[in-house]
C-alpha cells in the first residue's frame, strides 16, 4: 500500500469529484486527482503520475528524472574511463 | 513503466557499486567495522533484497532495516481492536490487504472474515466510500493505517464523506508519522548509526525539511531515495561522500518525485483533518511522543474511536507480543532476522507470527523471500 505505480492520465471523468481515468501497465482505473490539481485540471490529460490508494500523489518531473539520470550516465562513463585507465596501465607494466 | 529500466541499467549500478567500495575504501569502512546505514522506509527494505543490493555493495556498508513498514510497527492491541469493531453487528470492516493477515492476540483479520465478520479488502479508501454509498443500512469502517503517503487518502475521503453529509462512514485512524520514531532511534543510546537512506514517498508529501534536525541536531546525514536499484546506490554514495566529507545534510536524491516542500493538497488535507495524539504506541519501539495522529473534534463524526467507544478513545489492552517473536530487537536493528528463534520455524509468510514476517516490506518476509541462502549464512 505505500509503494507507487506510475499511470499516465487519459482523461477528465469528473471534475467536481476530482477524478480521472490513469493507465497503469496498460491497465486503466479511475484516480483522484485533487492532489496534483495546480491549474485547469485539462491540462493534466497526458501527464505521468505516481498513484497511491487510488490517488495521484505526485507529477513525475521529467527534467528531474532526465538530471539524475544524467548525473549516473556521468558516473558510469567516467568508471568506463577509470577502467579504460586501469586496463591501459595493466597492459603497459606487461599484465595484459 | 516510466523511468523504471533506466533507473534499473546494470551498467550503472556496475559503476555505482564501484564509486561506492571506492568510497568506503576512503573511509575506511570494514566488515568488522561497518558503515552502518539505516533505510527508514519498508519499501526499500524490498527493493535491497528483491536486487540482492546487501550482497552486491562493499562490505564495509550495513543496512539497518528500520521501523518504516505501517503494519510491522502495529501493536497486537491495535488489532484486536480491528476485530472487535468487525464483528459488530451491521458493519463492514475495509482494510488494506497488507493489514489482513497480521496476527492479533486470537485472530487476524482474515480469520475473523473467515469466522462471519463482513471484513472487505479494498485497494483505496474511495472504495470503501462508494460501499458506504450504496450501502446506508451499513456501518462503513475503513481502517486508516500508515505513515505520511497514505494518510492524506484517508484525510480526503473523510472530507468528502462531510461534503456528502454521509453518515455511516467512519474511519479507525492509525496513522503515524515519520520523523518521531526516527528521533526516538536516534536518542537510544544502544543504536549506533551513521546515516540514514529517508523515504522517497513519504517526503513527496512532505518534503524533505521535516528531516533537518537529524543532520542538524544529530550531525547524521540523511539522503530522501527513490525505489530502483541505482536510486539506493545513488543515495548511498551520497551518504558515505557526506561522511567522507564530515559535513551532514539533508539530500534529496528522488527529485523527479520529491518537491523540497512537500505537496500542498495534500499537508492542508492533512492538517485540516488530523492532529497529532499525545502519544502512541508502537510495536517494537513501545509509546512514542506525537508519533501518531487522530480525527479532530470537527470531523469526529467520522471517527470510529469515538463512534464505538474504542482504541484511544475507550479501555486500551495492554496485550504483550507473542512468544518468541523478537519483531521488536529485529526492528530497532538490534536482531538480524534469520537470529529470531522463530524465524522459518514458528513463523513463516504462510503462518505469521510477528508482523515483520507478513508485509512484504517487512524485513523478516523480505529476508524469507529472497535470502534463503543468506539466512544459513
Amino acid at each position: 500500500m505505500c509503494l507507487g505505480i506510475p499511470g499516465q492520465i487519459i482523461a477528465i471523468t469528473d471534475a467536481e469529484r476530482m477524478a480521472a481515468l490513469a493507465e497503469v501497465s496498460g491497465v486503466r482505473r479511475e484516480v483522484n486527482v485533487a492532489c496534483v490539481a495546480e491549474g485547469p485540471l485539462e491540462a493534466l490529460v497526458g501527464q505521468w503520475v505516481l498513484i497511491h490508494v487510488g490517488f495521484a500523489m505526485s507529477l513525475i518531473d521529467e527534467d528531474e528524472a532526465a538530471k539524475t539520470l544524467e548525473a549516473l550516465r556521468d558516473l558510469g562513463e567516467a568508471q568506463e574511463a577509470l577502467e579504460q585507465m586501469a586496463a591501459g596501465d595493466a597492459a603497459l607494466e606487461g599484465r595484459a | 513503466m516510466k523511468f523504471a529500466s533506466e533507473f534499473r541499467d546494470p551498467a550503472l549500478a556496475k559503476a555505482l557499486l564501484a564509486e561506492i567500495a571506492r568510497t568506503a575504501d576512503e573511509i575506511g569502512a570494514t566488515k568488522q567495522k561497518p558503515v552502518s546505514i539505516m533505510e527508514i522506509c519498508g519499501g526499500h527494505t524490498h527493493s535491497i533484497f528483491r536486487y540482492g543490493l546487501d550482497r552486491l555493495i562493499h562490505d564495509g556498508i550495513e543496512f539497518i532495516h528500520g521501523p518504516g513498514c505501517p503494519v510491522c510497527v502495529l501493536p497486537r492491541a491495535r488489532v484486536d481492536e480491528c476485530i472487535e469493531i468487525a464483528q459488530k453487528p451491521g458493519v463492514v470492516f475495509c482494510t488494506f490487504g497488507d493489514a489482513m493477515r497480521v496476527p492479533g492476540s486470537k485472530l487476524s483479520l482474515l480469520q475473523a472474515k473467515a469466522a462471519g465478520a463482513d471484513v472487505r479488502m479494498v485497494y483505496s479508501p474511495l472504495d470503501a466510500l462508494e460501499i458506504a454509498r450504496r450501502s446506508p443500512e451499513k456501518e462503513v469502517v475503513f481502517f486508516g493505517l500508515g505513515f505520511e503517503t497514505t494518510t492524506p487518502s484517508t484525510a480526503l475521503a473523510i472530507a468528502q464523506a462531510a461534503r456528502e453529509g454521509l453518515t455511516n462512514f467512519t474511519v479507525f485512524c492509525n496513522h503515524i508519522t515519520v520523523p518521531e520514531p526516527i528521533k526516538a532511534l536516534l536518542d537510544d543510546p544502544h543504536m549506533c548509526l551513521d546515516g540514514f537512506i529517508g523515504p522517497g514517498h513519504v517526503s513527496m508529501v512532505i518534503g524533505i525539511h521535516p528531516y533537518d534536525f537529524i543532520a542538524e541536531d544529530y550531525g547524521k546525514p540523511i539522503v530522501v531515495a527513490g525505489f530502483e536499484p541505482t536510486d539506493l546506490l545513488q543515495s548511498v554514495l551520497m551518504v558515505l561522500r557526506q561522511i567522507a566529507e564530515g559535513v551532514a545534510r539533508v539530500e534529496n536524491q528522488y527529485a523527479r518525485v520529491v518537491p523540497e516542500h512537500g505537496n500542498t493538497v495534500s499537508l492542508a488535507a492533512m492538517a485540516e483533518v488530523y492532529e497529532k495524539r499525545p502519544s502512541f504506541e508502537w510495536r517494537g519501539l513501545g509509546e512514542i511522543d506525537a508519533s501518531g495522529l487522530r480525527i479532530r473534534d470537527k470531523y469526529r463524526a467520522f471517527d470510529a474511536e469515538e463512534k464505538f467507544g474504542i482504541g484511544y478513545a475507550g479501555v486500551r489492552a495492554v496485550v504483550e507480543e507473542a512468544e518468541g517473536c523478537a519483531c521488536g530487537a529485529v526492528m530497532t536493528g538490534r536482531m538480524k532476522p534469520p537470529a529470531c528463534p522463530q524465524f522459518g520455524k514458528g513463523c513463516t509468510p504462510e503462518m505469521p507470527l510477528g508482523a515483520l514476517m507478513v508485509s512484504s516490506e517487512g524485513a523478516c518476509a523480505a529476508y524469507w523471500q529472497y535470502g534463503g541462502a543468506r539466512a544459513a549464512e
